[in-house]
């Protein structure tokens, strides 16, 4: 073994070059992957530095309770209140309910590429799905603005005909964000999980419709469990997408601070951060960052989840193979 | 259900593209967009839009009075109101033309942001939609008012309304009417459209009608471009946004029996009126050469007669 690879060694220096010059061409390079992989790690704890750092002085200032826990936004005021519960509710509520509507629609048509014998059709919607991925945010912004709004804004005036005191939005609100966001997190669903499904050994499939499993059955009861890490990733890195949008829901949310009801026109994390930064000033702005903050927190409390998913997958794995 | 939305489909695109197309706003929020372009391209539909009154239509005698290039070189450096981005960048186009050797760079920061950048050097001249306060005054910034500009109301093409007065105005915005039929107009709700907190259209117009910080608004928008599609798109909407930005995908209304027209403006009689300022930090003579060449450009021409000078 050992002088297999000394060996080895002699030959490759014999074909290239000397053993010394090929040293310091060794550790310089080394050097300079260091130097690229330095980069990352200080972009990183820079940025979350400067988020704390601009993000805090808020917080200090007004309080958490005034800040985190009060309702009303009235930054401009003369006297005013920066409550930002009702923006944090707003992405919690909206990313949730893209996640129930856009999830389920994901992993099926995932199903549908993996499992589905129609070659012909999975050729059909396997380019439609890239295509959606690569539409920029602002193009399903602009079709929200122009034709689901009009559209929700039939819809609202149906429910609320005769409403004293429901404020018409024109069909700017949390239920055009969450379709638009639905839309949007699809492709990413789709795909990660249709390589989890690729992923299951063909060994599962055969076992079970061997044992006299229908097709159906396999795929509920035997594929879905098996490929269940992989669809944990894809739905994690949804709500990372959704949570993280701003472009498109900015179009079609309608952009008033309100509580996340579905009529209600409501602003979210990202889109309070942009529709104000421009002008803010003082505290107003600083306030701004402490909107940052929360939002950089839950995006890490994603990421944190979704390596936690990852470990836990390759310790099962790893787990199965020494039973074997 | 009022017979509002029977307008088709098709129709209904067409008039989204056509508002789209004609809001620029759009562009400016595109990161990488060229601001070349974009600056062209305004200056463009200042001089072609027929529909465009108040500050702009002034500006369209200065671009065809055509002058001799001159040899001056260096940079000027804009920053301050997005409201004046029309006014600011058709002036950029015409003055670079005019000094080939000259580049004029206009930042869009706000109002306040402007007049603070002129007021550390880190920019020439600061474009201001509102009068310079007290303070402002006092750290020495000067106020060079070059045009007037109305705010103008604006509600979607189909409605009846053509007049309001300021009280209707001011109760429309803090929720007090919520349906066009309470002013005489269709069974529609209101649905009320403005600019985000810290826009200084939203400050302006606000003070004017004496509502700060009461309004309920249904839509917060950061653009004019946004403001006018909604109040364009859907039945019933009303928004606020600069003259400049005016057309005719959306019908302005008069106030308290006053137009919104280029004349009423100039002659103050319409309510909703602001200056827009030319922020200079001390006067024009101690400024340089290109500063007072820029100011010469500006305000040198008859159309601007009736406007203070300085």
């Amino acid at each position: 073994m050992n002088t297999g690879k000394v060996k080895l060694k002699k030959e490759v220096n014999s074909i290239l070059c000397g053993p010394r010059k090929n040293n310091i061409k060794e550790s310089v390079m080394e050097a300079f992957f260091a130097a690229c992989a330095a980069v990352t790690i200080f972009v990183v704890i820079s940025m979350t530095l400067y988020m704390l750092i601009n993000g805090l002085p808020a917080i200090r200032k007004a309080g958490v309770e005034e800040i985190l826990l009060r309702t009303e936004w009235k930054p401009t005021a003369e006297e005013p209140s920066y409550g930002i519960l009702n923006i944090i509710l707003t992405s919690l509520i909206g990313t949730l309910s893209a996640i129930v509507l856009g999830v389920p629609i994901g992993i099926l048509t995932a199903v549908f590429l993996a499992e589905c014998p129609h070659k012909r059709t999975a050729g059909l919607v396997k380019p439609a799905v890239e295509l959606l991925a690569g539409i920029p945010s602002v193009i399903y912004g602009l079709l929200g603005l122009y034709l689901l709004n009009p559209w929700m804004y039939r819809l609202e005036r149906k429910l609320f005909e005769g409403s004293e005191t429901h404020r018409f939005t024109g069909g700017a609100n949390l239920l055009s964000a969450v379709l638009v966001l639905a839309i949007m997190i699809l492709p990413t669903v789709i795909n990660v999980s249709e390589t989890a499904l690729r992923a299951v050994p063909s060994g599962i499939r055969e076992a079970s419709l061997g044992l006299g499993a229908s097709r159906i059955q396999t795929i509920f009861h035997a594929v879905l469990p098996a490929a269940k890490s992989g669809i944990c990733t894809a739905v994690v890195l949804g709500v990372g997408r959704a949570m993280g949008e701003a472009m498109a829901i900015m179009m079609v949310s309608g952009n008033s601070v309100n509580a996340p009801l579905p009529f209600q026109s409501v602003r979210f994390l990202t889109t309070a951060l942009i529709s104000e930064m421009a002008y803010a000033q003082g505290t107003h702005r600083q306030v701004l960052f402490t909107i940052g903050l929360v939002l950089f927190v839950f995006i890490m409390m994603v990421n944190i989840l979704l390596n936690y998913i990852l470990k836990k997958d390759k310790e099962s794995h790893g787990y199965e193979k020494e039973k074997k | 259900m009022g017979g509002v939305n029977s307008e088709g489909f098709v129709e209904r695109v067409r008039r989204a593209a056509r508002v789209f197309w004609q809001s620029k706003d759009f562009s400016k929020k595109d990161p990488s967009g060229e601001r070349e372009n974009v600056q062209k391209s305004n200056a463009q539909i200042t001089c072609g839009s027929r529909v465009i009154a108040g500050a702009a239509a002034l500006l369209i005698g200065i671009m065809t009075v055509p002058q001799n290039p001159s040899s001056m070189s260096g940079s000027l450096r804009l920053a301050g109101s997005s409201s004046m981005e029309m006014m600011a960048s058709a002036l950029a186009e015409g003055f670079m033309e005019q000094n080939p050797h000259v580049t004029v760079t206009i930042e869009y920061v706000g109002s306040s942001a402007g007049i603070e950048a002129v007021l550390n050097g880190s920019a020439d001249i600061g474009t201001s939609s509102r009068k310079l306060k007290e303070e402002e005054l006092a750290r020495g910034a000067v106020e060079n008012i070059v045009a007037m500009d109305g705010i103008a109301i604006c509600v979607d093409p189909d409605n009846r309304i053509t007049d309001l007065s300021r009280r209707q105005l001011a109760d429309i915005y803090t929720g007090k009417l919520t349906n066009w039929s309470q002013l005489g107009g269709e069974d529609v709700p209101i649905v009320v459209v403005g600019h985000e907190a810290g826009s200084g259209t939203r400050d302006a117009f606000e003070e004017a009608l004496g509502i700060k910080d009461r309004c309920v608004y249904a839509n917060e928008l950061n653009s004019m471009g946004a403001v006018k599609a909604r109040a364009a798109l859907i039945p019933g909407a009303i928004g606020y946004i600069s003259f400049t930005v005016l057309d005719d995908s959306v019908r302005a209304v008069s106030l308290d029996g006053v137009a919104p027209s280029a004349e009423n403006v100039e002659n103050q009689s319409y309510p909703l009126c602001r200056p827009f300022v030319m922020v200079t930090n001390g006067e024009i003579s101690k400024q340089n050469e290109i500063v007072r060449a820029w100011f010469s450009y500006v305000t040198g021409q008859e159309v601007y007669g009736g406007m203070d000078r300085r």
